[in-house]
């Protein structure tokens, strides 16, 4: 079969209209409770529209990762599968919008702006020059603006292609995501320093950036299956998938899960072990009182339970299990970042409130309206790929 | 000898594609009992053969598990049950330290039971060998061919038919593989002195080995290194200290932990007493029980339950005075503590022997507590 054959071009463009009404009745839900949670408390706001800040960067920047991995590795099976995780990046220059208010909000959320905490700990006096406002609003804006570049490069020569079908356009963009893979290694590196970690300021583990990154791949990785399976499920996808395109979306959200375990239990078991004053202050809240629970539930959530939902080969095929595995660990996520987060605010008992539904309203209102709104003015599949071909024909 | 079998036809095919179709058809045909061979594996070859399902993951997970609860077991036994060791400050239970353990043995079970499930699958052990072993067809496809090769037991299989089938479908070859079972005779080869000599061999070899490298080699620089540290060794003189002392004697006016040391020695200076001691025991329910109990062991004899003097021993003894006179209920804690220690004017005797430190500012308590119970309205009561 050519390649005009099996792609329906009625299907190329826009996703079910629900997508667009869900994702902009929750944007608005969202964005009208975190302005309720802004007039009640400020402060704990301000953590809310951090934990928003970090869960949109890392699907974002996890799509970004998953594309540019796509392009650099010349993974053939993927290629068809590219397009809605270039949709789903389109998240990150809203990254500025999000970031905006909390900018001018620095000095109720960090610790380390309060310059008594310099005076009396030396330890801290080491980190005064990296640890100030005007260098932290200048790493922000440059971490965001690159990824922006990053990904205003890449998807352009993408769309470029559907057009031009010129070959030179993947050439580039392999280049530019080769690039793209340590500047993002780095990159993700201080956004988390900087918004995640700085909140104990006196807190420090080496490892800390891959267990946000592990986190932001899985994220990304189970949006993109559940966006795929269920439009395939429902006959909305241009092209028609087989089941070994499920098998490895299954695959690497299996993988990711085992990653993600690792090197979570990494960080907590070196830490844990050595006992050092300086490393466990950030782990003793969470393993006392109710963190000590949500600690428990997270384990599960992200690793033990959708472990065995997936590790049959029949789950990996079977697009309800990965549809409802993917929604199980989109909200692992959520409980990710918020027990990364919280503990921070209220370290004594752990808070849920008006905040934490907003930040849940408002981080799926924005990935789901974004995606319905680029899929509107994009085609589904990279109909200008050369390796698409291949891809349609990719069997195990 | 058994006499040979045929086993099956062997295929050869040129390219991926064409055995990829070729299994297709043999599929197609309903042949069960085949399998294709090539030394990769091949995108899309699963499907056009239509396997089944093996239970073979089963097994994978089923070791897999029990390797993780198996090391827990045996951790949690000789770790906290057997030898319980306390090590880095943690529980006797340390779980987190277990989980590094728990992942390699999960692995390692896993592992090696797949490997043997596979070939108790497809070697039938205990059989150690396949007909296909060392054959021409064998030996192409380890290297640039893939082959099919369906067997004789298969219901559909005829030698003429089957193999115009597969020259029909482009095999380079067709070859016939004969089963031939080879008869082994244990008993023979057990007892060859070849294999005993061999034996021996590698025993003294091996066990001499194993002695000169643990016993002379780690003598001999530079594997000695780990004897010759920096260290005072016991019974050793100390290069370090100018005295050859290792073991430094503490600090003047180092304090035991737990010990309570006598701040003044009286013996009778009882202005001195009066005046430095202070009690350094704070008062609780268990401090007054040993007060108690001292007193009535050691007290009460001579003072009476109450200290009143109006004792058991009156009249035996020389009558101590009731402690609940104006005079000794203003007293210092001191003056008490002094008598206890060293005794009174050779008529009460020292109790320092009978009575630790401790206790004995326990019993002062305890007197304390005598005295405000008779006088509670008494000026010290305040």
């Amino acid at each position: 079969m050519s390649r005009s054959e099996q792609i329906d071009a009625s299907k190329l463009k826009g996703v079910p209209t629900s997508y667009s009404s869900v994702g902009w009745s929750l944007l608005i839900i969202g964005v009208v409770l975190m302005l309720v949670a802004f007039a009640i408390n400020v402060k704990h706001a301000s953590f809310s529209l951090i934990m928003t800040l970090t869960y949109v960067a890392t699907i974002g920047t996890g799509a970004l990762f998953w594309v540019g991995t796509e392009y650099v590795s010349s993974a053939v099976w993927s290629t068809v599968l590219r397009r809605p995780f270039e949709f789903m990046a389109g998240v990150i220059p809203f990254l500025f919008i999000l970031v905006f208010p909390l900018l001018f909000n620095l000095h109720s959320i960090f610790a380390w702006t309060h310059k008594s905490l310099f005076a009396t700990d030396p330890t801290m006096l080491v980190r005064a020059p990296y640890l100030n406002i005007p260098f932290f609003i200048i790493r922000t804006i440059l971490v965001i603006g690159v990824w922006c570049l990053f990904y205003f490069l890449i998807v352009r020569n993408s769309k470029l292609q559907d057009t031009t079908r010129d070959q030179r356009l993947t050439k580039r963009n392999v280049n530019l995501s080769a690039g793209f893979m340590p500047v993002f290694a780095i990159t993700l590196t201080l956004f988390t320093v900087d918004w995640l970690m700085s909140l104990a300021p006196d807190w420090t583990s080496t490892v800390f950036a891959v267990y946000v990154f592990a986190g932001a791949a899985l994220g990304a990785m189970a949006f993109g299956t559940l966006l795929i399976v269920k439009l395939n499920e429902k006959d909305r996808f241009p092209v028609k998938l087989t089941p070994d395109h499920y098998y490895n979306l299954g695959a690497f959200l299996f993988a990711f899960i085992n990653f993600w375990a690792y090197i979570a239990f990494s960080q907590f078991m070196l830490q844990w072990y050595g006992n050092l004053k300086e490393e466990t202050s950030w782990y003793i809240p969470r393993m006392h009182g109710s963190w000590a629970v949500v600690s428990i539930v997270l384990a599960l959530a992200e690793f033990l339970i959708p472990f065995f939902m997936l590790v049959s080969r029949a789950a990996k095929l079977n697009p309800r299990r990965l549809v409802f595995v993917s929604v199980w660990l989109l909200v692992a996520h959520a409980i990710d970042i918020y027990w990364l987060t919280m503990p921070e605010y209220s370290s004594s008992r752990a808070v849920f409130g008006l905040g934490e539904i907003a930040f849940l309203f408002l981080s799926a209102g924005i990935v789901l309206a974004v995606f319905a709104w680029k899929a509107k003015k994009n085609n589904m599949v990279p109909i200008g790929d050369p390796k698409l071909e291949r891809g349609l024909e990719f069997h195990l | 000898m058994s006499e040979k079998r045929l086993y099956g036809l062997a295929a050869i095919f040129d390219t991926p594609e064409k055995v990829v179709a070729a299994a297709r058809a043999v599929a197609g045909r309903g042949f069960t009992k085949y399998d294709s061979y090539s030394s990769y594996p091949i995108h899309g070859l699963d499907s056009a053969m239509r396997l089944k399902r093996t239970r073979i993951p089963f097994v994978t997970l089923v070791a897999g598990l029990s390797g993780a609860v198996l090391l827990v077991l045996f951790t949690w036994w000789t770790n906290s049950v057997d030898f319980p060791l306390a090590i880095g400050g943690k529980p006797y239970f340390a779980w987190p330290d277990y989980v590094p353990l728990m992942f390699e043995m999960t692995v390692l079970f896993g592992a090696v039971s797949t490997v043997i499930a596979l070939l108790v699958v497809w070697l039938k052990l205990p059989r150690n060998s396949h007909p296909l072993h060392d054959t021409e067809f064998m030996k192409k496809v380890s290297k640039d061919k893939f082959g099919i090769c369906i067997e004789s037991d298969d219901p559909g299989f005829n030698e003429t038919e089957t193999r115009r089938f597969l020259e029909d479908l482009g095999a380079e070859s067709v070859d016939s593989v004969y089963d031939e079972p080879v008869d082994i005779s244990l008993k023979q080869k057990v007892l060859d002195p070849k294999f005993i000599a061999a034996i021996v061999v590698v025993a003294v070899v091996s066990s001499a080995t194993t002695y000169l490298a643990l016993n002379k080699m780690l003598l001999i620089r530079p594997w000695s290194s780990l004897n010759a540290q920096f260290k005072v060794n016991p019974e050793s003189r100390s290069r370090f200290y100018s005295d050859g002392i290792g073991m430094r004697p503490p600090v003047t006016g180092t304090v035991a932990r737990g010990h309570l040391p006598d701040p003044i020695t009286v013996s009778d200076n009882l202005a001195a007493a009066e005046k430095y001691l202070v009690n350094p025991v704070l008062p609780s329910p268990h401090v007054m029980e040993v007060g108690q109990r001292d007193f009535n062991t050691y007290c009460s004899p001579c003072h009476g339950y109450f200290a009143d003097g109006n004792s058991r021993l009156q009249g035996q003894f020389p009558s101590p005075p009731s402690l609940h006179t104006d005079s000794l209920r203003l007293a210092p804690d001191g003056l008490y503590y002094n008598v206890i220690t060293n005794g009174f004017q050779g008529v009460m005797p020292s109790y320092a022997r009978q009575i630790p430190r401790k206790e004995r500012w326990a019993i002062v308590w305890y007197i304390r507590a005598l005295q405000k119970a008779q006088n509670p309205n008494g000026p010290e009561a305040k």
